[in-house]
C-alpha cells in the first residue's frame, strides 16, 4: 500500500514539473483569430466563422459574446496577440472610443459595415394595408401607455381596435404576432420601435435624463393581456399564421418579408415602407446599421484575418442571397456593398478623431 | 422532580401509582415526539427524492431525443470537374472547393422533378449545412476518390430532424410539420418510404464541437476543455493543499500568525466564485498576460476556488492519523520529516484524495469565474492542449440553453446528462478511493 501511494505521489509530482514548462510560456503566438463583441452581430459572425473553418485551411475563429461597448473596449486595450482582432458591433464606434484606441496604440481600426438589422410589420396581401406611425406602434403594444385624457400619468393600456389608438386608423382588432423576449428581433424591435413612439411624448422622453431604468420600463415593456401574441422563435411560423389571418399583424426580420412577398406584405411605418432601398438607407425606422471593427496591425501576425474577411464580405455571405441573408441581415445595397468589399480590399484606416 | 418544581411543598411526596402515572404519560409524550420526528425525517428523504426524480426525468425526457439524429442518403458523384478543375489534386485547392454543389447535384438525382430557384432552395434547405464539411473531410483524407461516386450518409437539417422524430414517433411536436411547404412534406415523406432517410446514432454529438447547426453541435470540444482544466487544478490544488495541511497540522507553532492563516483558509472556502473570476481576469491575464478562453487560466482560477477546500479536507485527515502512530515513529528516532512522510502521510492520504476529488467535482460544475476569463465563447475547433482556447461542460450547456434554434433544446439537456455522468464517476471514484485504502482503528 505504501508504496501504491508513493508512486501516485511520484507521478503527480512528474506531470507537474512536465507541465510547468507550459505553464511558465507566456503567450508569443496565436493561430486563430479572437473576436469579441455585439451580442446582435453574433449570430452573423459565429455563421461565418463556422463556415471559414469549415472551408478554409485555417482554424475557426474564437467568438465571444461580451456587448459592443465591452468588446470595443476590449478591441481598444493594445496590440498584440492578448489583444482581440476583430471587434463586432451593432453601432458605429465612437469618436471617444476610437481616440481610446489611439491612446492605446491601435491607430489603425478598419471600419467593415455589414448589413442592417431591419424589422417589418407586415399583414397578409389580403389586409387593406396599415399606416402607421411609431406613435401608434407604442400605443397599441405598451404595457403602460399614458393617459388618454392628457394628463401626464400611466395608465394600463386598454385599447382594443387600432382605431382607439388613432382615429385615422381602421376599426380592427389589436392582434399582433411577435417574437419572444429571448429573441434578437425582440430587442432591436423594442429599442427601435416602441422607444421611438415612447419618445414622442415629451415627458417621459424627459424621464430617459432623468431616470434611464424607469423610461426602459415604461418604453420596453409589452403588453401581456393576448393583443400581443408569442409566436415563437421561428419567423416563418408568424409569416403561415399572417397568411392564415388577415386581421393579425407580424413582426419579424426583413428578409421573411421579402422571402414571402407573395403572401404578405409591409406595413408602412412613419410613411415608409420596408423595402431593400429604404431599409439601407436609413429612411425606414425600425433598422439600424451592424458593423465590425479590424485592427490593421495584426494582419499578417495572426494567419487568416484578411481570409475571414474575404469570406464574410464575399457575395455568398454579405451578399443579397448570401448565407447570412438566410439567418435574418438585411444585405447592404449593391452601390455600398461595392464601396463596402472595396474598402475591405485596400483596408481604408478610419481617422483618429483630434 | 424537576417538573414538580411549580407545585407546593406538600405535594412534594408522590404516591407510586401517581409517580407511575406521571412517568406513563411523559413516555407517551416521548413516544410520540419521536415518532414525530422520524415522520418528519421519512417526509423531507422523500420530497428530495421527488424532486431529484422530477429533475432527472425532465432533463432524460427532453434529452434523450438528441443522442440520434436523422441522415439522408445521397449518392455523392465526387465530380473532379468541380472540385478540382486543374487537376493538379492540390491540397490548397480541393480545401476549398464549392462542396455544396455535389450535394444539390445529388438531391437533383433523387428528386428529378424540381426546376425552379424557389423549388432547387427548398430541396438544398432539406440537408444540414454542414454536410460540406463531411464532404471535404472524405476528400481531404483521400483525393483518389475524386471522379467516383460513393453513398453516403449525410445530416439532415435540425427542423427536418424534429421533423423525422416527431413522425417516428406518432406526434406531431408543436405543429412542426407547419415549417415546411406542402413540396418539402411530399420529398421527405417519398424518401422516408424509400428507406432514404432514417434516424441513427448522433456520434457528432460526442465527436464535435461547437456549431451553430444544432446537427453538427457537439460536447466533445467542452468536454477536453473542461478535461484540461480539471487536470490544471488538481497537478497545483493537491500538492499545495496538502503541503499546506502538512506543514500546518504537524510543523507550525501555534502562534497568531497560523490562526490568522486558519481563519482565512476557512473565510476563502466560502468566498463566491465569481470573486475568484474577477482576480483571475486581473491577474493571470492582465498582468501575468496569459491568453484569454484558455483551459490554464481557468484552471488556475478554479484552483483558487479548491485550494481551501483541500486543504480544510487534508487537515481533517492528518488530525484523524492516531498520535499514537506518530509517537511510536518517534519513540524509534525517526526525524519528523520521517515520520510525517513514512506514516502520517499514507494513512491520512484516502482522506485527502477524497477532499481533493469532492473539490474538483464542485470545480468542474463551475461556471460563473470562467464568465471573466472568456470561456463563454463561440469556439468550434476541439481544444488541444491548456493553452488552446475553450469552453467548459457547464458554460457549453448555458450557451445552448440561450440557442434560438430549436433543436439545442435536446441537446442542452443531453450534454447535462454527459455533465452528470463526469459528476457520478468522480464522486464514484471518491467512494471506491475510501473503501479501498481507508484504515479504521
Amino acid at each position: 500500500m505504501n508504496s501504491a501511494f508513493k508512486s501516485l505521489i511520484l507521478l503527480l509530482g512528474t506531470t507537474m514539473t512536465a507541465m510547468l514548462p507550459g505553464a511558465a510560456w507566456s503567450q508569443t503566438a496565436r493561430s486563430y483569430i479572437s473576436i469579441v463583441g455585439s451580442s446582435t452581430v453574433y449570430p452573423f459572425a459565429t455563421v461565418v466563422a463556422e463556415q471559414f473553418g469549415g472551408t478554409r485551411r485555417f482554424r475557426t475563429p474564437k467568438v465571444e459574446a461580451t456587448g459592443s461597448g465591452g468588446g470595443i473596449k476590449l478591441f481598444c486595450s493594445g496590440i498584440g496577440v492578448k489583444y482581440p482582432d476583430i471587434a463586432n458591433s451593432s453601432r458605429a464606434i465612437k469618436p471617444a472610443e476610437l481616440r481610446d484606441c489611439a491612446a492605446h496604440g491601435v491607430k489603425d481600426v478598419v471600419e467593415v459595415k455589414i448589413g442592417y438589422d431591419g424589422i417589418v410589420l407586415a399583414e397578409s396581401v389580403a389586409a387593406p394595408g396599415l399606416k402607421l406611425g411609431l406613435r401608434d406602434v407604442y400605443l397599441a403594444l405598451a404595457k403602460q401607455v399614458p393617459d388618454p385624457t392628457g394628463k401626464q400619468a400611466l395608465v394600463a393600456n386598454t385599447y382594443k381596435t387600432w382605431k382607439d389608438v388613432n382615429p385615422q386608423l381602421p376599426a380592427t382588432v389589436i392582434e399582433v404576432l411577435g417574437p419572444p423576449p429571448t429573441s434578437g428581433t425582440r430587442d432591436a424591435f423594442v429599442e427601435l420601435a416602441m422607444e421611438g413612439g415612447c419618445e414622442s411624448f415629451p415627458w417621459i422622453k424627459a424621464i430617459k435624463e432623468k431616470d434611464e431604468d424607469r423610461f426602459r420600463q415604461i418604453c420596453h415593456t409589452i403588453r401581456e393581456d393576448g393583443r400581443f401574441i408569442e409566436a415563437g422563435e421561428n419567423d416563418n411560423l408568424i409569416v403561415q399564421k399572417l397568411k392564415a389571418n388577415a386581421k393579425a399583424v407580424g413582426i419579424f426580420g426583413y428578409s421573411f418579408l421579402e422571402e414571402n412577398s407573395d403572401s404578405v406584405k409591409g406595413s408602412l411605418i412613419d410613411g415608409v415602407a420596408p423595402t431593400f432601398e429604404n431599409i439601407s438607407s436609413g429612411k425606414y425606422p425600425v433598422s439600424r446599421p451592424l458593423f465590425f471593427y479590424v485592427k490593421k496591425a495584426h494582419i499578417g501576425s495572426i494567419p487568416g484575418i484578411s481570409e475571414y474577411l474575404q469570406e464574410f464580405t464575399s457575395l455568398k455571405a454579405m451578399g443579397e442571397e448570401g448565407y447570412l441573408a438566410d439567418r435574418g441581415l438585411v444585405p447592404l445595397p449593391a452601390a455600398e456593398y461595392k464601396a463596402v468589399s472595396e474598402r475591405v480590399r485596400q483596408l481604408v484606416v478610419m481617422p483618429i478623431p483630434g | 422532580m424537576i417538573a414538580d418544581d411549580g407545585d407546593d411543598g406538600a405535594s412534594r411526596q408522590l404516591s407510586p401509582e401517581e409517580t407511575r402515572r406521571r412517568v406513563d404519560a411523559s413516555l407517551r409524550r416521548r413516544y410520540r415526539a419521536e415518532r414525530r420526528f422520524r415522520y418528519y425525517g421519512l417526509c423531507s428523504v422523500c420530497l428530495g427524492v421527488i424532486f431529484l426524480v422530477i429533475l432527472f426525468g425532465t432533463i432524460i425526457g427532453n434529452g434523450y431525443s438528441a443522442f440520434r439524429q436523422g441522415f439522408v442518403q445521397l449518392d455523392i458523384h465526387f465530380d473532379a470537374d468541380v472540385i478540382d478543375p486543374d487537376g493538379g489534386r492540390d491540397p490548397d485547392v480541393l480545401s476549398v472547393a464549392d462542396y455544396s454543389l455535389l450535394v444539390k447535384a445529388a438531391l437533383r438525382e433523387l428528386v428529378p422533378e424540381v426546376t425552379s430557384r424557389g423549388e432547387k432552395r427548398e430541396l438544398n434547405n432539406l440537408v444540414s449545412a454542414g454536410a460540406v464539411f463531411s464532404l471535404r473531410e472524405t476528400v481531404m483524407a483521400d483525393p483518389g476518390i475524386l471522379g467516383r461516386k460513393r453513398s453516403l450518409w449525410l445530416p439532415l437539417n435540425s427542423e427536418v430532424d424534429l421533423w423525422l422524430k416527431a413522425k417516428l414517433s406518432g406526434t406531431d411536436g408543436d405543429g412542426i410539420s407547419g415549417r415546411f411547404s406542402a413540396r418539402q412534406l411530399g420529398w421527405l415523406e417519398r424518401l422516408l418510404a424509400d428507406d432514404r432517410i432514417e434516424l441513427q446514432f448522433n456520434t457528432a454529438f460526442f465527436t464535435n464541437g461547437d456549431s451553430r447547426e444544432p446537427e453538427l453541435a457537439g460536447v466533445w470540444g467542452a468536454t477536453k476543455g473542461s478535461f484540461f482544466m480539471l487536470l490544471v487544478t488538481l497537478l497545483l490544488s493537491f500538492p499545495l493543499g496538502v503541503a499546506a495541511a502538512i506543514y500546518l497540522e504537524e510543523f507550525a507553532r501555534r502562534s497568531w500568525w497560523v490562526d490568522v492563516v486558519e481563519v482565512n483558509i476557512n473565510n476563502l472556502a466560502a468566498v463566491p466564485s465569481i470573486v475568484f473570476g474577477l482576480l483571475g481576469l486581473a491577474v493571470f491575464i492582465n498582468f501575468f498576460g496569459l491568453p484569454r478562453s484558455a483551459p490554464l487560466v481557468g484552471g488556475l482560477v478554479l484552483t483558487l476556488m479548491t485550494l481551501p477546500v483541500v486543504i480544510i479536507a487534508s487537515r481533517a485527515a492528518i488530525k484523524a492519523v492516531p498520535p499514537s502512530v506518530r509517537e511510536a515513529a518517534l519513540g524509534i528516532g525517526a526525524s519528523q520529516m520521517q515520520m510525517v512522510f513514512h506514516h502520517v502521510l499514507p494513512l491520512a492520504l484516502p482522506g485527502m484524495l477524497t477532499g481533493a476529488i469532492i473539490g474538483m467535482a464542485r470545480a468542474l460544475g463551475e461556471s460563473a469565474p470562467l464568465l471573466m476569463i472568456g470561456m463563454v465563447a463561440f469556439i468550434v475547433d476541439v481544444p488541444s492542449g491548456p493553452m488552446s482556447p475553450s469552453t467548459a461542460l457547464p458554460v457549453q450547456i448555458y450557451l445552448w440553453a440561450d440557442s434560438p434554434e430549436r433543436a439545442f433544446v435536446a441537446r442542452t439537456s443531453a450534454a447535462i446528462m454527459v455533465l452528470l455522468a463526469f459528476l457520478l464517476v468522480m464522486n464514484a471514484t471518491a467512494v471506491w478511493l475510501r473503501s479501498r485504502f481507508e484504515r479504521r482503528w
